[in-house]
């Protein structure tokens, strides 16, 4: 007989597992009229399970045979995911309830997308990986064509369903490559392989398993979707695709390389290279004609995705350090950035052009002014936290000696800079447009607080980096 | 015995097979390839694989092709429509199929396995045991080393379901529906109506 699998390390998501299925089951039997109550369990059940992922420290521990791993990393990783699904839900109640989507199973399928999320981030295996991509995507596509009766959401949805099946293809085929010249599909048991140099077919089915993730993630040349997606979809749902699953997704991006394919870091790393510098310069550039504000933040995810891999692409400690740093100053700055567009509503009706926001600061000074902080803090300027981020990727791509992508990254970030200024000097010098109604008070304090932690996070910066270090540290 | 029934199945499965391609009526069609797959499931018993005998009876006849039969008989499809030209595309079709034949006879002819391949498979770490039936081992598999990718598996099919429900369950108004509560709760009173019609007068 087997021994009984080890089941320790994954008491968080376990408990997340049951808890969605008493809600499913609750849902199930009183329908949409216990909507309500489920959507307080949700955000309590996550609640609860971000206090169990912070509770266990970051201890090492290997469970189900190796399949899954809990580390330093993978509990500050899930830490930033479970927040952005925490604020992201509470972003959207009100939102979709006015836009007459409420349903209960929303809040289910962001519950078991997280899960799905939590286990990329704790993957230590290619099965592992592909199941829980797929059920973080599977529930994701669903949710992108939640308001089934609008032409746009499920044109989004179905857009990103067939993309997403093509690339999951893409990933599934670069992982049976990889598989079957290297015997095995657990992390370690490749890099052991790997080790004493990669067959070719290692290598090809890396390029493929590299392309399934950089769709995941948006980053240039898989990035077509993200525009007319975030469009498509529900605000607080494009909120939520442009948070938690590109956390996950960079975490699982890392994790695969950094601890499967470190023998042969220079063949991924002309790849993270290539990507890297092909998002930056076509967010910079795209982003530029934009005249719907969730278009523009598209681009912009996808411009901040390559700068985020300038961190990986240098292949160290410090420059992982640098991605996390990286992906949760941009998690809460597109949080901010999300919930204010949230906020864009004139005689209750959602408008996106970015027109709308001409003389914001007049109409809404306390809006205006955290919009610009987020704008500001896009483009990298300090002492906001966008500078700490950027500072700290191209730092660690000078100390790895890739000249070359720190100068493009500083050069496509100040053409990037452009777009966002505008959207400063629209709300500052422009005439002013009728004023916004008033806001959800839930949206009200998402925006509050990411502002405060954009603008103010100069002062205490030590406490993030560190994390981010030890995170790092327990990697290599 | 083992080969008279090798025969057996192996006749009927080639003669349906051919049958689902040959007959008119698509709906015959799909009950032949329903008769395929249950003659495909006795050669997997002969070989001793019961397991996959079970799963292909139960996924391919018990799911798969009873949706193809719905699909068949719910769709407005005009088959005849579809067959026609098929004389025409006839010596075109022969040739690929030569040179698919000759392809295959080309890679078989030159098959060779790897002797350090042979040597793995022949002598690996893992006997196999004889005391216990395949479908005994991969489900003592399945539920203790992959149990995570088993439940993370069952999952990933319960999203696509509530996914499913959601994305086309609707509500629609104006759609008489059966109440068995309130048929059976009906009585005498409230179902029939006595009226009193006048003699010779008419309704």
């Amino acid at each position: 007989m087997l021994p009984f699998p080890v089941l320790a390390p994954a008491l968080p998501e376990i408990i997340l597992v049951v808890g969605a299925l008493c809600l499913v089951l609750l849902g199930a039997i009183q329908g949409d009229g216990a909507r309500r109550a489920i959507q307080t369990l949700s955000v309590g059940l996550l609640i609860v399970v971000l206090g169990l992922v912070h509770l266990s420290g970051g201890k090492q521990g290997v469970g189900f045979e190796g399949a899954f791993i809990a580390d330093g990393f993978a509990q500050l990783m899930k830490v930033f995911t479970l927040i952005a699904s925490i604020a992201t839900l509470l972003m959207s109640f009100q939102w979709l309830e006015r836009e007459r989507v409420e349903r209960y199973e929303y809040s289910l399928l962001v519950l078991l997308a997280t899960l799905g999320m939590m286990m990329m981030i704790s993957a230590n295996d290619l099965i592992a990986l592909y199941i829980g991509l797929e059920l973080q995507s599977l529930a994701l596509y669903v949710v992108a064509a939640i308001h089934r009766d609008n032409s746009k959401a499920t044109e989004a949805g179905l857009k990103y369903f067939v993309l997403g099946a093509l690339s999951s293809g893409m990933l599934l085929y670069g992982a049976s490559l990889i598989y079957g010249f290297a015997g095995t599909t657990s992390f370690s048991g490749i890099a052991a392989v790997v080790k004493g140099g990669a067959p070719l077919g290692v290598v090809i089915g890396l390029v493929f398993l590299l392309a399934g993730m950089a769709f995941k993630i948006s980053a240039v040349p898989f990035h077509m979707w993200t525009p007319d997606v975030y469009e498509g979809a529900p605000t607080p749902v494009a909120a939520f695709f442009s948070a938690g699953p590109k956390m996950a997704a960079m975490a699982m991006f890392v994790r695969v390389v950094i601890t499967a394919f470190p023998a042969i870091a220079p063949q991924w790393q002309q790849i993270v290279i290539f990507i890297s510098i092909a998002s930056m310069a076509l967010g910079a550039f795209a982003a530029i004609g934009q005249t719907n504000i969730k278009r523009l933040l598209a681009y912009s995810s996808i411009a901040n995705m390559g700068y985020a891999l300038v961190g990986l692409a240098a292949g160290t400690p410090e420059g992982v350090q640098g991605v996390i740093t990286y992906m949760a100053i941009y998690l809460v700055t597109t949080l901010g950035s999300f919930g204010c567009v949230l906020l864009m509503r004139r005689d209750g009706q959602a408008v996106e052009t970015i027109g709308d926001l001409a003389g914001l600061s007049r109409t809404r000074p306390w809006l205006a002014f955290s919009l610009a902080a987020m704008m500001f803090s896009l483009a990298g300027i300090p002492p906001l936290a966008g500078f700490w981020a950027k500072f700290y990727v191209f730092g660690a791509a000078i100390n790895a000696k890739l000249f070359a992508l720190a100068i493009i990254g500083v050069v496509t970030s100040v053409v990037g800079a452009y777009y966002y200024l505008r959207i400063v000097k629209l709300m500052y010098f422009d005439e002013p447009k009728p004023a916004f109604d008033r806001g959800d008070a839930s949206v009200n304090g998402v925006v509050i607080v990411c502002t405060i932690f954009v603008a103010l996070l100069s002062i205490a910066p030590a406490a993030l980096f560190n994390a981010a270090a030890a995170a790092a540290r327990s990697l290599f | 015995m083992a080969a008279l029934f090798f025969y057996l199945f192996s006749a009927v499965l080639i003669a349906s097979a051919f049958m689902v391609v040959a007959s008119r009526n698509p709906v015959h069609s799909v009950l032949y390839l329903i008769l395929a797959f249950v003659n495909a499931a006795g050669l997997f018993v002969l070989l001793g694989a019961e397991f996959l005998a079970m799963i292909l009876v139960v996924v391919y006849v018990g799911a798969v092709a009873v949706l193809f039969l719905f699909v068949t008989m719910m769709l407005d499809v005009d088959f005849a429509e579809l067959r026609q030209g098929f004389q025409q595309y006839l010596p075109f079709g022969a040739l690929i199929a030569l040179v698919f034949a000759a392809e295959l006879i080309v890679v078989v002819g030159a098959w060779a396995i790897d002797p350090s391949v042979l040597k793995v498979v022949q002598g690996g770490s893992t006997a196999i045991p004889s005391d216990v039936s395949n479908t005994q081992a991969i489900g003592r598999l399945l539920y203790t080393k992959y149990i995570y990718f088993f439940q993370a598996a069952g999952l990933v099919l319960l999203v696509a379901m509530i996914g499913a429900i959601v994305l086309t369950l609707r509500e629609r108004s104006g759609v008489k529906r059966q109440n068995v509560a309130q048929q059976v709760a009906r009585t005498k009173a409230t179902a029939m109506e006595v009226k009193k019609a006048p003699f010779r007068a008419g309704v």
